[in-house]
């Protein structure tokens, strides 16, 4: 049978009706697309995918008993090493990781690894998971900071070792950048929902409403946990400091997918917390969160989206797959231009951002090429609301609250990478704290290394 | 969870409620405030501790309904319960022996600073309060301060009790009178909080003031609290409540808070139809 050369297609909401609801774009694989694109997989011994996986989890074998219609043991053999598969089906940028060590890229496109792997996860959401064998309880506690992907993933295992794990999150609704952050469009926040249920059904005990820095401090924990990790993200937002930056109507990204993800703005006055949407839409960024920004305000009404990014396209660290959806949305591109400040009116709403153009020059630390501003280039762009996304750097409220921990000059923590060891005794941390804004699976592969570290801390101990 | 023990109207729509929160109680210390959010369909939004003790269980919050969230919470009754309570947050007021202390509180503002009233207190300041409202029964908490303070004044706009005018009046003639002030607290409406500032930068005595801008999670994640002090953006909620008063960009605050007016004022009216 010939391999086919390109990947089998998701089916997908027509744009034109999708910038009209908050439902999911991408619908997931029938069984029959499924099957035809599991059959894809050479099935290589060497499996180079797997290195490509933060999480290890097994690619060749879950798409084998997929091939063999064995979906129960395929998802049985991704929750081996994920916590949260429905979630990284969607939202992993697999061709940079798994997918772009496919052998079959050497041909045409690589196996469609995320979109089999949230087919399989699907399914099960749709029948109600299977709660795994868990090891006898081992009279240890530990305590997880934050319930986004690092958390639950490093909460997850540890009580699938037999730990007691209590999380504690500072909002209402665990599930960190998960429920906050990513749009339903993108990640149903029922999916989200349902997973988290999966690792409470693990024993993990979340409380919310604690805010570990202000309600109970590292310090304090330690003395009723054995160990602690620290997975509390990038969550403060950065802003360009430029003039006119607090006018009415400019927003962090992180603001703005707050009120309308977790506080669910968009259904305002049936629910309480408003948002003021523009005609005229100016998102400042070129990753993930501007795309989402975007899309999302379209979706709430504006009639005019514009991304104003400082280089071009080809450097942009969105997905590419987020980039697609944005332009099919009717997202506007304006490359290579750089805000200089905003403009407002009497009643301090913005009106408007001076830009400057921008042109390309030489490579800079990142590996892409510099934006250089061209002299005497600045116009106008009027628009009635801003959306700020050019990342987001830790919370400062661990780092103010802790002794002995050590931070970098950007407020990330120093771990020592093959443990997740901090330098305080018994604290671990991983995720975004650690690296700064990355993606959700990094961030659960760090999970992982830091339960793992601690699992043998903690037994080691009990043995003497 | 969170249980609301009890509950007293203090004016005709200002309410004091104790909460039991036994995590947030321990912690609590004077200029902090908490997050509450009632339904599941309810904002999060911020209220200053106005109360609350190491050992005891519970913390006092005084708010005025002014808005759909304040109003519903003031219909809640002893036994109820909040969904969602979380704190205490924000820095805590810098305490320490300054000397002679003038803390200006204004209307549901009083609340917020009678706790920091009593540390300073405790720290042997002398304090001179000056508490204003709009009349007489908006005049919360004047014994409890009239206990722990060296002197009292007392304002209304209509007279109804003490002077008859704004608590600046009376803090213009203490700063005339040539008395050697060592430090000023000031809390209340924004623009109260803007008059005194104005007033006291001349004479170079360090105000302090407790900023309530509009808030989202109050943990430093959304910036939506932000304000201009000095030159720099700060975020009220990981940075203050409490800023230098003579460094505030007042007029931008102002103007912030109005953001969503429409809103607020749709949200209300609704409320008010559901009703009939």
């Amino acid at each position: 049978m010939p391999v086919y050369k390109t990947k089998t297609p998701i089916p997908e909401q027509d744009p034109k009706q999708r910038i009209k609801n908050f439902d999911e774009v991408a619908l997931g694989y029938t069984t029959e697309l499924a099957l035809r694109e599991a059959e894809r997989c050479l099935q290589c011994k060497d499996a180079p995918c797997v290195r490509g996986c933060p999480v290890n989890i097994n690619i060749p074998e879950f798409i084998r008993l997929i091939k063999e219609k064995k979906f129960d043991l395929a998802i049985k053999k991704i929750k081996e090493q994920d916590n949260l598969p429905a979630t990284t089906g969607r939202v992993c940028p697999q061709e940079t990781q798994c997918e772009a060590f496919c052998t079959l890229k050497k041909i045409g496109e690589p196996v469609a690894i995320g979109r089999l792997e949230r087919f399989v996860a699907d399914l099960e959401l749709e029948k109600g998971y299977e709660i795994p064998e868990i090891k006898k309880k081992n009279n240890k506690k530990v305590a997880v900071i934050g319930s986004g992907p690092a958390g639950l993933t490093c909460a997850g295992d540890l009580a699938k070792m037999g730990f007691e794990v209590h999380i504690f999150e500072a909002f209402h609704e665990p599930g960190g950048v998960l429920i906050y952050g990513i749009p339903e469009f993108r990640l149903p926040k029922r999916i989200v929902r349902i997973e988290i249920d999966y690792v409470k059904s693990l024993g993990v005990k979340i409380f919310t409403n604690v805010v570990v820095g202000r309600t109970v401090t590292i310090d304090e924990l330690l003395k009723d946990y054995n160990a602690i990790f620290i997975g509390t993200g990038a969550g403060t937002p950065q802003f360009l400091n430029i003039p006119g930056e607090n006018l009415i109507g400019i927003y962090s990204a992180n603001e703005f997918l707050t009120r309308v993800n977790l506080m669910k703005a968009y259904k305002f006055p049936e629910y309480d917390t408003p948002i003021k949407i523009g005609e005229v839409v100016g998102v400042i960024g070129g990753g993930n969160v501007a795309m989402d920004s975007a899309r999302t305000a379209l979706r709430l009404g504006a009639k005019e989206v514009h991304i104003l990014y400082r280089r071009t396209e080809e450097e942009m660290p969105a997905r590419f797959e987020e980039i697609i959806h944005a332009k099919e949305e009717g997202v506007i591109f304006d490359l290579l231009v750089s805000p200089i400040r905003f403009i407002g009116d009497e009643n301090g709403k913005v009106r408007g951002i001076e830009l400057q153009k921008m042109t390309l020059g030489d490579l800079d630390s990142s590996g892409r090429r510099r934006p250089i501003p061209i002299p005497n280039s600045n116009f106008i762009f009027p628009c009635d609301m801003v959306i700020v996304a050019i990342g987001t750097i830790p919370n400062p409220l661990i780092s103010r609250t802790t002794k002995d921990l050590s931070f970098t000059e950007y407020g990330t923590i120093i771990i020592d990478e093959k443990t997740g060891k901090t330098t305080k005794d018994r604290v671990y941390a991983g995720g975004d704290i650690v690296t700064g804004s990355a993606t959700v699976i990094s961030a659960m592969g760090a999970g992982k290394i830091a339960a793992k570290s601690i699992s043998e801390l903690l037994l080691y101990e009990s043995v003497f | 969870m969170f249980k609301i023990l009890k509950k007293i109207e203090l004016a005709p729509d200002v309410k004091l409620i104790e909460v039991y929160a036994p995590q947030i109680a321990k912690k609590a210390k004077p200029g902090q405030f908490v997050i509450l959010r009632l339904n599941e369909k309810g904002e999060r939004i911020p209220l200053t501790i106005a109360d609350s003790k190491p050992d005891g269980n519970y913390i006092t919050i005084v708010f005025q309904e002014v808005g759909k969230t304040t109003k519903l919470l003031g219909r809640l009754k002893e036994g109820d319960y909040i969904l969602d309570l979380v704190g205490p947050l924000g820095n805590p007021s810098e305490i320490e022996k300054f000397g002679t202390v003038i803390c200006i509180g204004g209307g549901v503002g009083i609340a917020a600073l009678y706790p920091i009233i009593k540390a300073l207190k405790e720290k042997e300041n002398y304090i001179i309060s000056i508490i204003g409202a709009r009349n007489k029964n908006y005049l919360i908490f004047k014994e409890e301060i009239k206990n722990i303070s060296n002197e009292l004044y007392i304002t209304t706009d209509d007279g109804s009790l003490g002077y008859k005018g704004f608590v600046s009046d009376i803090l213009r003639n203490i700063l005339e009178s040539k008395r050697r002030i060592d430090r000023i607290w000031a809390i209340g409406p924004t623009i109260m909080m803007k008059v005194i500032s104005d007033i006291t930068k001349p004479y170079g005595i360090p105000t302090i003031v407790s900023l309530n801008p509009i808030m989202v999670d109050g943990t430093g994640m959304c910036g939506g609290c932000r304000v201009t002090v000095g030159e720099k953006t700060m975020f009220t909620c990981v940075d203050g409540p409490e800023f230098d008063g003579h460094l505030v960009n007042f007029d931008e605050l102002l103007l912030r808070l109005k953001t969503y007016r429409e809103e607020e004022i749709l949200s209300l009216k609704l409320l008010e139809e559901s009703e009939g």
